[in-house]
């Protein structure tokens, strides 16, 4: 028994935090929050350096041939330092081909997202609604026509993994006729977000298989959560900060038990997320009945509980954390991309009491 | 990581299935012996292989093993499936040993670790005060040594047991003059005396587990003290250091949530089973969030136990999670349960588990009892903040310790 990260994952997080807090301090994080693409390519090139951006592509087309805890460790640390860019998209667009791609495909795109000279993305929320690969409508062939909602990547992405009908997933060229693609006006200005039109595009399409679908909803939903867990404890993080340094009535604030103990219910929606979102990565490896299950469990809860941490984070900081100016409200805006991003938790939790066989 | 135990824990634990095979139930003419018997003959047995009593020297009727949180998780696993007995439990065994081991003297550690253990002696924690409950470092009891005595008046409440027990490990004030926490000493007192008078009282669910004492005029012998004088309160902080039972807590949470999940499917919302319903399925969906959340940072304790190192503030945070995620269970029993909410908690006793309306009744007292005793959840978020968030201290609590 040894539910603990291993020591290179270990160093994984710590590598990626350390160049995370270099290139993307929250001075420059800001910049980028308020630009027009939310992309900031050296950032970007400094993480394809780090090989982080083909961490689960095999070794054969280029990339780390890593598992989903160690994408999840890494999510996790995006999610601390609020890291903007296409990380997720991509991660996920890789995870289908990986999963769904023939061998042409796979040697056609995966070694030019592992070095991260293409970015790839994910469209897969139906226009009218409905993330589950069964709501998906776009009729699939080799040539597209329909309308998706929040595909990830914004303008940045190169390449998208498209749902289509019956749960089926195909590879759109962003630069292919006949795709428009129009800025969404996200919350979330870390991870920019467009809807997608089709008309008459070229499409390649994956395996017909509903588990690759599958697996990238449950890798979507693990990463979320990973992302969750990190932003979570960063928002905590501050807000103890805050109650360490601002004074009122002559003392520092934190001396308050009212305050004391909003913040260790905030610490109790935190900490125990940890090994949950460990355990939702390593079964999508190792436990194949659990998976689906467990992957919607941890989606649920522990972006339920970045929500809870990120509205206490804000009254924790008082008037200013009401403010475009505190950093609160970057860590508040992930919270909700990754609350609503693939469903929303009461979608997941009915998903969990069904799979349980309720 | 890797969930498996490997497979040295694998074999010790297929050991420890064929020992049990063997011995448990007892076999031959053994088979018909009366529970307690039974127990304490099997008991002797598992300690002889080095199962039970692990940090305990053999010279004191433990088994000295070295410290290994595996194999004790995987002795309680294997123990635990076949109803096997386990160490006797009680305050005894879980407080005033590993304190003895730790800071008693030899002679005390001869007279009362084995007779403990084996249950053929029983303790009560003479700690609360009627003044002194969250603030227990106020206590009032006093201790003067006259004529190589121990000579001590006062009150103890919430005294667990003490009607039954035959010692009690008291925190007591014998230096009036010293700084709050200094002026304290660990006696122990013999609880069969004059002067020691046991008044039940009654808690909310109906039974009697607790008791107020009178302390007037006990006597205790003058080396009956475990440290020195004004030693008290550290002594009273030593906790058991070795195999900690991780993942127990947890345990108990999933067995309550799976108890509470079979309640739904066995009770009836306007005709249907109640696990049909939407808003039912919906609340159990989150409960279990917290409950597999629970679940793993066992696993991750146990994992940092085993490797000696400090898992960090989920160590403080476990009481607190357990207490809300037990609130959360009772609430939703009680919406289950419906009319039947009605009725008492019955004659339900502490920790003990029952499908039937009343158990849970019981459980959704109970779960108030676990919320306050052992340090409120208020103040188990003051530890949070201030120990584990490292938040200033209380302005008042520090005034009144003398900082």
């Amino acid at each position: 028994m040894n539910f603990d990260l291993t020591e290179e994952q270990q160093m994984l997080q710590e590598t990626v935090g350390q160049l995370l807090a270099n290139e993307c301090p929250v001075t420059r994080l800001r910049e980028v929050f308020d630009s027009d693409t939310g992309f900031d390519e050296a950032l970007w090139k400094s993480m394809a350096e780090l090989g982080i951006l083909g961490l689960n592509v095999p070794e054969d087309f280029g990339g780390a041939g890593l598992e989903t805890l160690d994408l999840a460790v890494v999510a996790e640390t995006m999610g601390y330092h609020a890291a903007p860019g296409p990380f997720l998209g991509h991660a996920l667009a890789i995870e289908a081909i990986v999963r769904g791609g023939s061998d042409a495909q796979k040697q056609k795109w995966l070694p030019a997202l592992a070095s991260g000279e293409r970015v790839g993305a994910v469209s897969i929320a139906d226009a009218e609604g409905g993330w589950a690969s069964n709501q998906w409508k776009i009729e699939s062939g080799e040539s597209i026509s329909g309308e998706q909602a929040f595909a990830t990547g914004g303008h940045q992405a190169d390449l998208y993994v498209v749902g289509l009908a019956g749960s089926r997933l195909g590879v759109v060229e962003a630069e292919a006729s006949g795709v428009s693609r129009e800025r969404v006006d996200g919350a979330d200005l870390t991870r920019r977000l467009v809807a997608l039109q089709f008309n008459q595009t070229p499409c390649e399409l994956l395996a017909d298989d509903p588990e690759v679908a599958r697996r990238l909803h449950d890798v979507g939903c693990v990463l979320l959560a990973a992302d969750a867990f990190g932003g979570s404890a960063r928002l905590l993080e501050m807000s103890v900060e805050y109650a360490k340094t601002r004074e009122q009535f002559g003392v520092k604030i934190g001396h308050f038990q009212a305050l004391k103990h909003q913040l260790s219910s905030m610490a109790l929606d935190v900490e125990p997320g940890r090994g949950l979102y460990w355990y939702a990565a390593y079964a999508q490896d190792h436990v194949k009945d659990e998976s689906e299950r467990i992957a919607a469990v941890a989606k649920a809860h522990i972006t339920d509980r970045y929500m809870d941490v990120a509205r206490n984070a804000v009254e924790a900081h008082g008037g200013i954390g009401f403010t475009w100016e505190c950093d609160v409200q970057i860590w508040f805006k992930r919270a909700m991309f990754d609350r609503a991003f693939l469903g929303h938790p009461g979608e997941h939790r009915r998903r969990q009491a069904e799979m349980a066989g309720w | 990581m890797d969930l498996n135990y490997g497979t040295e824990m694998e074999d010790f634990r297929q050991e420890v299935a064929q020992f049990l095979d063997e011995n448990w139930p007892l076999k031959g003419e053994e088979k018909d012996w009366p529970f307690e018997k039974a127990a304490a003959v099997f008991r002797e047995r598992a300690i002889e292989r080095g199962y039970l009593y692990r940090s305990i020297p053999k010279q004191y009727g433990g088994s000295e093993q070295p410290p290994d949180v595996l194999k004790g998780q995987v002795i309680r696993e294997e123990f635990g499936k076949r109803w096997a007995p386990l160490e006797a439990r009680g305050i005894g065994t879980m407080m005033l040993v590993p304190t003895l081991l730790e800071r008693g003297t030899e002679w005390q550690k001869e007279k009362f670790v084995r007779p403990t253990i084996t249950g053929e002696i029983t303790w009560c924690q003479g700690y609360s005060e009627p003044g002194s409950g969250s603030d227990l470092a106020s206590l009032k009891t006093r201790g003067e040594l006259i004529d190589g005595e121990w000579m001590i008046n006062g009150q103890k409440i919430w005294t667990s047991g003490a009607h039954l027990a035959d010692y009690m490990f008291c925190l007591v004030r014998t230096e009036p003059d010293a700084q709050k926490h200094a002026g304290i000493s660990y006696l122990l007192i013999d609880m069969k005396q004059p002067g020691i008078d046991v008044r039940p009282l009654r808690m909310m669910t109906g039974s009697a587990d607790f008791n107020e004492v009178f302390l007037n005029d006990v006597r205790t012998p003058e080396d009956w003290i475990v440290g020195k004088r004004g030693e008290g309160w550290l002594v009273s902080r030593t906790t058991l250091k070795y195999e900690r039972n991780s993942i127990g807590a947890a345990q108990q949470t999933g067995a309550s949530f799976a108890g509470l999940v079979k309640l739904a499917k066995e009770t009836k919302i306007a005709g249907r089973p109640a696990i049909e319903d939407e808003t039912i399925r919906e609340r159990l969906a989150v409960l279990e969030g917290y409950v597999k959340a629970h679940q793993y940072s066992g696993y991750r304790q146990l994992t940092k136990d085993s490797k000696r190192e400090d898992a960090g503030i989920i160590n403080m945070m476990m009481k607190l999670f357990s207490t809300e995620i037990g609130h959360q269970t009772a609430k939703l029993s009680m919406d289950l349960i419906g009319d039947e909410g009605l009725l008492s908690a019955g004659g339900a006793e502490l920790g003990q588990r029952s499908s039937s309306a009343q158990g849970w009744i019981g459980q959704y007292m109970y779960s108030l009892g676990i919320a306050i005793a052992g340090g409120t959840a208020n103040i188990q978020r003051n530890v949070i903040a201030e120990r584990g968030l490292g938040l200033p201290r209380d302005a008042a609590a520090d005034r009144s310790s003398g900082k």
